[in-house]
């Protein structure tokens, strides 16, 4: 090979190196510190940035998540994805038995959750293990009850679910639009409990559903029935709660709720590893740390919805006033006077459903 | 014999040209369009979705009354919205295209399309604060004594037409204004001679040239409105949902993409049956 080839050869050489590293230095890309991801499915509460940064940062993760309404639709998300698709799983803590029955949720060790530091009654073991095996953690909890603005609404009036169903109070209704606990709290106010609803009962149910859509201004999502709430188009919101009011409890401090004297319904959210999870450690690591104390402070004043965190530690990282709003003191009585979520089979699902788009169309 | 081959290259090269076209279609339409067709054929069966091959959807969805009622909310909220903007478009574009100065012509377009630089979604909000009970419109009235009690303006059909009103009256504005100034003056000045006055000029001859304007800028507003999603959803206080709310609801709620699909497909024809009745007005070069 001539002087001249082998100096062309080393000039390209020269080029190409400096051509590489240039685009290496520009898009900042490292082959060495590849960046590992995992997959939520979740509730709109996990999105904020400040609660995923410190995770992201100290495991050099990328966690990407996709938000539902509903255990349904997670389920069906689920059984349309590809096994190893989705790593973490937060559900309707009433739901996890149904998703370890169908394969979705893998074990985890009970000797790595912090739930010695919970709140006893949402430790909800009843849920979260199956045949003495571990598979998910409650990660926060509330109520969907009555939310009203007592500058408007005799609160003596909101004790009692009646209220709703009477002329006095026709047009200036709200109900939160999501099936399972505004069809939960028409069952209480039939005197059903929410475990016992079937499709016998649907009827009366379905019946109590209508008339209240009769007497309402508006059915919305988390953020327009907080909207009409807090400017005063309605007055009341059927399936409200700390969810809706605590966030705005400075700004509003007229709106309240009651979990009336036929009890309210108690919401909780259980966070889970996926079965077929190929990063099971990172998935585990996720969940130990969206129960830690400051995650759970940051989950339970998130921009989505406000809610109660089920590791009691958070308490050192709220102030005064979010545990206020929170309603922390007051837990023991709200605990004995709520039923939780109903939890439908697929046809009762169905069912509920179907009512509920009826009543949205009438 | 040469001309034969220039005709061959000029058909390869206008496949050439139309290729990525066609192929972007065939990718992002044709092949999607298809699976969301053998979908509305398949069963959610238990959470999964099975491929039954029958019409089980589209008989239920004419089966259950609450869901065709969606497919009617739909076409009375459109149609509603589809002739109030053509009537308040017309005049606009009028008073645009024949009053207002030419140089003066860009800048009052730009005013009118002023509301198309805002989000959608935002624009849609802002109805809202104008139409509830603590809003502009009742505190106006209230404070005028008008009313004792706020008006439920907002959460209402009535407060979806208003808002797909508010943006369909520009776009319609647009069309009808374009069609209007390519009108030769001729036109007018030959009806005048022929001893019409203006209103006679106006129905006999202007108004079937600017025709093809209308229809388009009315089909459009027709499509776009009919598979609208976010205006009802924001404004209609879900009391009364159309279609597109509804196959939303099958996907949020039940991860149902059949019924949602076979939703789809009703929704497609209804548009199409309607463009099939609008097609010859449906061009706007005039013969």
């Amino acid at each position: 090979m001539s002087a001249k080839a082998v100096r062309n050869i080393n000039g390209r050489l020269i080029t190409t190196t400096l051509s590489i590293s240039c685009l290496v230095a520009m898009t900042g890309t490292s082959p060495v510190l590849a960046q590992e991801e995992i997959n939520a499915l979740v509730w709109c509460d996990h999105t904020d940035s400040a609660l995923l940064e410190p995770f992201e940062s100290a495991n050099n993760v990328k966690v990407n998540l996709k938000e539902y309404e509903g255990t349904g639709a997670a389920l069906s998300i689920i059984d349309q994805s590809r096994p190893g698709d989705w790593d973490v799983l937060v559900i309707d803590g009433i739901d996890v038995p149904r998703a370890v029955e169908e394969g979705i949720l893998g074990e985890i060790p009970a000797e790595a959750l912090a739930t010695a530091d919970f709140f006893p009654e949402i430790v909800m073991e009843e849920n979260n293990t199956v045949d003495g095996k571990t598979y998910a953690i409650t990660e926060k909890y509330g109520y969907n009850t009555i939310s009203f603005d007592k500058s408007k609404v005799d609160p003596e009036d909101m004790k009692d679910m009646a209220s709703i169903w009477s002329d006095k109070y026709a047009g200036r209704i709200a109900i939160y639009d999501y099936y399972l606990p505004v069809i939960g709290l028409t069952a209480l106010a039939a005197g059903i409990d929410t475990a016992n609803i079937n499709e016998e009962n649907m009827d009366e149910i379905r019946e109590r559903l209508l008339s209240m859509k009769s007497a309402s201004k508006l059915v919305g999502d988390v953020v327009s029935s907080q909207t009409a709430l807090a400017t005063g188009e309605v007055d009341i919101l059927v399936g409200g709660g700390e969810w809706v009011t605590a966030v705005l409890s400075a700004e509003k401090p007229d709106l309240d709720w009651v979990i009336p004297e036929q009890g309210g319904l108690r919401w909780s959210q259980s966070i889970g590893v996926m079965a077929d999870s190929d990063k099971k450690d990172l998935a585990l690591a996720f969940v130990q740390y969206i129960t830690s104390p400051e995650a759970q402070a940051k989950l339970a004043t998130s921009s989505c919805y406000w809610g109660m965190p089920a590791n009691k530690l958070a308490g050192e990282h709220l102030s005064d006033e979010q545990k206020t709003a929170l309603r922390w003191d007051d837990q023991t009585q709200y605990l004995s006077n709520s039923q939780l979520y109903p939890a439908p089979d697929a046809d009762l699902d169905d069912l509920m459903q179907d009512v509920w788009t009826e009543m949205l169309q009438n | 014999m040469s001309s034969d081959k220039l005709e061959k290259s000029d058909v390869r090269r206008a496949w050439f040209y139309v290729a990525p076209a066609l192929l972007w279609t065939m990718a992002f339409f044709i092949v999607p369009f298809a699976f969301m067709a053998a979908m509305s054929f398949a069963s959610l069966v238990r959470r999964k979705i099975v491929y039954t091959w029958d019409l089980a959807n589209y008989l239920e969805f004419f089966d259950k009354p609450y869901l065709l009622k969606g497919l009617f909310v739909s076409l009375e909220i459109t149609l509603a919205v589809t002739l109030i903007s053509v009537v308040l478009a017309y005049p606009l574009a009028w008073i645009i295209a024949e009053r207002v100065p030419k140089r003066l012509q860009r800048a009052v377009l730009i005013l009118a399309i002023l509301p198309f630089w805002t989000s959608y979604v935002v624009r849609s909000y802002s109805w809202l604060l104008l139409l509830s009970s603590n809003g502009v419109i009742n505190n106006a009235l209230m404070g005028a004594g008008i009313i004792s009690e706020p008006l439920q303006l907002a959460s209402t059909t009535s407060a979806t037409i208003i808002g797909f009103v508010h943006f369909f009256v520009m776009l319609l504005t647009l069309t009808i204004y374009s069609n209007l100034v390519q009108l030769s003056p001729n036109y007018k000045r030959a009806a005048t001679d022929l001893g019409a006055n203006t209103f006679q000029t106006f129905w006999h001859v202007i108004l079937p040239l600017t025709l093809p304007g209308i229809m388009v800028g009315a089909f459009l507003t027709f499509v776009l409105c009919i598979g609208d999603y976010i205006t009802p959803q924001i404004l209609g206080g879900n009391n009364e949902l159309v279609l597109p709310q509804i196959i939303m609801l099958q996907l949020g709620r039940r991860a149902d993409l059949p019924a949602a699909a076979s939703m789809s497909i009703i929704l497609m024809l209804v548009v199409t049956a309607v463009y099939l009745l609008c097609l010859r007005w449906l061009k706007m070069e005039r013969t």
